[in-house]
């Protein structure tokens, strides 16, 4: 078999608890990281994706802890994401046990990040999550701009072109959100997954959506990814990893099962 | 029963070394020591090489504690059994490409190179990948077919066949594994790669206990 493509639950975590919202708001508490990651881990998860939706800096301090405790006990792939500003902040996160960072806002307001952050740790552990909206009226071409904030404020970027440009700056993979779709359940936006995925030669993580398994399929099949990300349809047990793996081996997908 | 090993995790601000640790201590055999220190070297029984991040860098960061002096001779003359991981077993080459021509420690003859893939292969290449073994070796033998393994890299190494226990089908056949005597290296990581990578690690230490010991 080659490369299997990947499946990555995420973990949204506020003040030390999973969390999950729709669209960044109505937040509902789906338990403890680590007792979370275990889960996953057991469950045959690819990845783990740890992303820090609390912004104040004593928090930062307990985020390290929870992923010195997920690494010490969780042997496959984590990624930290969220207020990742400085070398600083990747370095810590690193020590602490992560194998990537995911950089986003910081991206947006210094482009050069990346590409110091890619020249001193290696691009293997620089993801640049990219928030996307569509922004094209129906009958137009479409469109995708980055938003940053949550989703709340707007850039004036081309996705696409974006992408590019973190993938030149030295980006070793890119994380890509629809925030039209993150929380809906209702799939990934397809289009902008694949437009990206076309777009730049690193592995494209398509997120924001997921509802069902299918919505897995889709991404890779018609998204393109490489690699699916989902947080709800797991955290409320709606669907193991090993389901969303065999329906996507049924597919036709390469997975390690 | 098996003995307990001394392990010297080589500590020279490249990378993964909580990982690594992580993983020997969840094994729970063998004592690890991060460590750059001559003597602390001298006394240990294993030598396990991280690293993650550039090779210019890391060759720069070896020579500045004179480890590579230090560690060729463990290596070289000691012939302690040693292992490298990742950017780790790119370091056991001669040389590299990776940004520039940059001199490795040359433990292994061969050399290293950008992954120049067919189209659609993206790099970096990472993700899970089965192993396809080239040669027997007390490593991988009886994983199954579902021998995979985590990678993250954009460079992999070229030699001779003769040292080449594994690899993997990207687009092209990628090195995942390779053997020299007492020296060992694995592209993918075993600290990240769940069940087999325990497993893998397992194993390498027995390895290590039965070689020193022979």
């Amino acid at each position: 078999m080659g490369l299997a493509k990947r499946i990555i639950p995420c973990l949204d975590v506020d003040n030390g608890r999973v969390v999950k919202g729709v669209q960044f708001v109505d937040i509902r508490d789906a338990g403890d990281p680590v007792e979370v990651a275990k889960r996953y881990n057991e469950q045959g998860a690819d990845e783990i994706t740890f992303l820090d939706i609390t912004a104040s800096s004593d928090d930062r301090e307990t985020t390290v802890h929870m992923v010195e405790a997920i690494a010490a006990e969780v042997f496959i792939p984590l990624t930290v994401g969220g207020g990742i500003r400085t070398c600083e902040d990747i370095r810590r996160m690193l020590n602490a046990g992560a194998d990537k960072v995911g950089i986003n806002t910081a991206a947006v307001f210094n482009p050069e990040f990346v590409r110091e952050a890619a020249e001193r740790f290696g691009s293997q552990c620089i993801v640049v999550a990219i928030d996307a909206k569509k922004v094209s009226a129906e009958g137009e071409p479409d469109k995708w701009e980055i938003f940053t904030h949550g989703g709340r404020k707007p850039t004036g970027l081309d996705a696409v072109e974006w992408a590019k440009k973190m993938v030149d700056l030295g980006a070793g993979e890119i994380l890509l959100t629809s925030m039209d779709r993150d929380g809906t359940k209702n799939g990934f936006d397809l289009g902008v997954t694949r437009a990206i995925s076309e777009a730049v030669h690193v592995p494209v993580i398509a997120s924001g959506g997921v509802g069902n398994l299918q919505h897995l399929v889709d991404g890779v099949i018609e998204g393109k990814a490489d690699a699916v990300l989902a947080a709800s349809i797991f955290h409320f047990a709606e669907y193991s990893i090993q389901e969303a793996k065999e329906t996507m081996h049924a597919a036709g997908i390469e997975m390690r099962l | 029963m098996t003995q307990s090993l001394k392990v010297a995790l080589i500590d020279y601000g490249m990378g993964n070394l909580k990982s690594i640790k992580n993983v020997i201590a969840h094994i729970g055999e063998h004592e690890v020591l991060l460590t750059a220190d001559p003597v602390e070297i001298d006394q240990a029984d294993v030598v396990f090489l991280p690293g993650v991040g550039a090779f210019g860098d890391a060759m720069k960061n070896l020579r500045a504690r004179n480890l590579d002096a230090i560690l060729s001779e463990q290596v070289l003359v000691k012939k302690k059994p040693t292992i490298g991981i990742c950017l780790g077993m790119q370091l056991l080459f001669e040389r590299s490409a990776e940004g520039g021509d940059h001199q490795g420690l040359g433990w292994i003859p061969g050399h290293v190179e950008y992954l120049d893939l067919p189209a659609g292969f993206r790099v970096p290449h990472i993700g899970w990948n089965d192993l396809i073994l080239e040669q027997d070796n007390p490593f991988f033998a009886g994983l199954g077919a579902d021998s995979n393994f985590y990678f993250v890299h954009s460079y992999h190494a070229i030699c001779d066949p003769q040292y080449l226990l594994a690899t993997v089908d990207y687009g092209m056949k990628v090195t995942a594994a390779v053997q020299k005597d007492n020296v060992v290296g694995m592209q993918f990581h075993p600290e990240k790669s769940q069940t087999n990578g325990l497993e893998t690690m397992r194993r390498f230490f027995q390895w290590a206990q039965e070689y020193r010991h022979a």
